[in-house]
């Protein structure tokens, strides 16, 4: 067996995962459903001035992001586990931390990138400014990859536990409260005016925190799992 | 003559140790929150601006303070069980996260009731009040991972994890949390003097260590049920005076 870089094992799993994502294409709309719905319930609660619509737009939409991530969660490495895929992961010799940077990248691909896309048009549904859309995406594209490498470490602690959906939120969301503060608050920075790059850079500056650290605690979650 | 430190480190030993030294931190914390209730309520005159409302001072400031201590030594703990896999380590961890949460809970609660007079509202969108708001909700996802695992190593070593994760992401919600906002009034007491009355912080000090007193009596007497359950199959558990009865 000729040995693998490290990279050519990161796209080949992302790759693994985009595919077996395709076959099942309906999971993938779900989570776009759901978020597009919950989005669209708020005025529904709330009523339809749009003054007070336009200041909640950055909120809801955050808030939103943050269930329809949580929903898709489970499914992160449950297929893997009850098939014995993931058994075979754990015992292979590549590392297991770029393995799961995979599986949280294809993650991302299939829950997050899709609700970025369709933040545009749910933004004008919400009469938000064309500068508070694009400053809701930046931070949309920053943020939802650290939903989807936090919400991992719970998947992997909840794996194959009865209810395990509703304890993965209780676990993820309170960490996950910085990603929406710093998002908010970016739009929030640039309806009034100010400079939206302190927000931006703290979104920043946690996804490469991220990026470095989850993985590998997520790979140590899941060896405590499987063991 | 050299000491054996590692001797208590195990349930078989410190389940003794534990049983006698909890009527002295039992006996210690009640005759301290009596004093400091005392001085509190009697000694302390009443303030310049707040009246009598400050009294509840002397319980919301030292369970606050005790809420978040209490969660970083449960990650300590939980910390030193998933790395040198010490089995009272992780037992402890989860017999101090009830009273964690407990305390978290108190404060929020005496903090509503003193927010009321002062600010004219039960509870307001403030830094504080919502980290300790999440500081709660840690606590209860801690408990909740550590109850839906039947096997109990796995348990230990999962929501170690989970602790450890909380415990490293506590310092970036409590400042994001105060960029977000703020109305609290900041710590009267720095460690350059204070402009409190030495009565009041008596009492406060009293009330402090009476907290710490009560946490390390319950934790103990929790770890100590713990201990029973989880070696119930061992013989020594069975050869116990008060199993036997």
């Amino acid at each position: 067996m000729n040995k693998l870089s490290l990279f050519s094992l990161l796209i080949l799993v992302v790759r693994r995962d985009l595919v077996l994502a395709m076959r099942r294409r309906a999971d993938v709309l779900t989570t776009l459903i759901f978020f597009v719905m919950v989005v669209s319930l708020f005025p529904l609660g709330v009523g339809p001035e749009m003054d007070m619509l336009r200041k909640m737009a950055p909120g809801v939409l955050w808030v939103a992001a943050l269930l329809a991530s949580m929903l898709s969660l489970g499914r992160l490495f449950s297929a893997d586990y009850l098939d014995g895929t993931l058994e075979q992961m754990l015992l292979a010799p590549q590392s297991l931390s770029v393995l799961v940077l995979g599986k949280m990248a294809s993650h991302w691909m299939v829950s997050g990138l899709p609700l970025v896309l369709m933040t545009p048009v749910l933004g004008l549904q919400f009469d938000m400014s064309i500068e508070a859309i694009a400053v809701l995406i930046l931070g949309l594209l920053l943020g939802t990859p650290i939903l989807s490498m936090v919400g991992a470490i719970g998947a992997a602690l909840t794996l194959g536990l009865r209810g395990g959906g509703v304890l993965l939120s209780l676990l993820v969301l309170p960490l996950c409260i910085p990603v929406l503060i710093f998002g908010t608050g970016a739009v929030e920075a640039v309806t009034s005016g100010l400079s939206v790059s302190s927000h931006l850079s703290l979104m920043g500056a946690l996804l490469v925190l991220a990026l470095a650290f989850t993985p590998w605690v997520t790979a140590q979650a899941l060896r405590i799992s499987m063991e | 003559m050299a000491i054996n430190w590692f001797k208590y480190s195990a349930p078989t030993t410190f389940y003794g140790l534990a049983g006698k030294l909890i009527p002295w931190f039992a006996i210690s914390a009640a005759v301290l929150c009596m004093v400091g209730l005392y001085i509190g309520f009697v000694v302390a005159p009443a303030d310049a601006q707040q009246g009598e409302f400050y009294r509840i001072i002397f319980i919301h400031v030292p369970s606050s303070i005790l809420s978040m201590f209490l969660y970083l030594i449960m990650a300590a703990y939980a910390a030193m069980g998933l790395i040198f896999n010490t089995r009272l380590s992780s037992m402890m961890a989860s017999a101090i996260a009830p009273t964690g949460a407990l305390f978290a809970f108190i404060s929020l609660w005496t903090g509503a009731l003193w927010g009321k007079p002062m600010w004219g509202a039960w509870w307001v969108w403030d830094a504080r009040l919502t980290s300790e708001l999440i500081l709660l909700f840690l606590y209860l996802g801690f408990i909740s991972l550590h109850a839906s695992i039947d096997d109990p190593r796995r348990a230990d070593r999962a929501a170690a994890l989970l602790a450890i994760v909380g415990s490293v992401n506590v310092p970036i919600i409590y400042f994001s949390v105060q960029w977000w906002n703020t109305l609290h009034q900041g710590s009267t007491i720095k460690f350059t003097g204070t402009s409190m009355h030495i009565a009041m912080q008596q009492a406060m000090f009293t009330m402090l260590v009476a907290c710490w007193l009560y946490a390390i009596t319950v934790t103990l007497m929790r770890v100590r049920s713990i201990i029973l359950e989880r070696e119930r199959h061992t013989k020594w558990i069975t050869e116990l005076a008060e199993v036997k009865s």
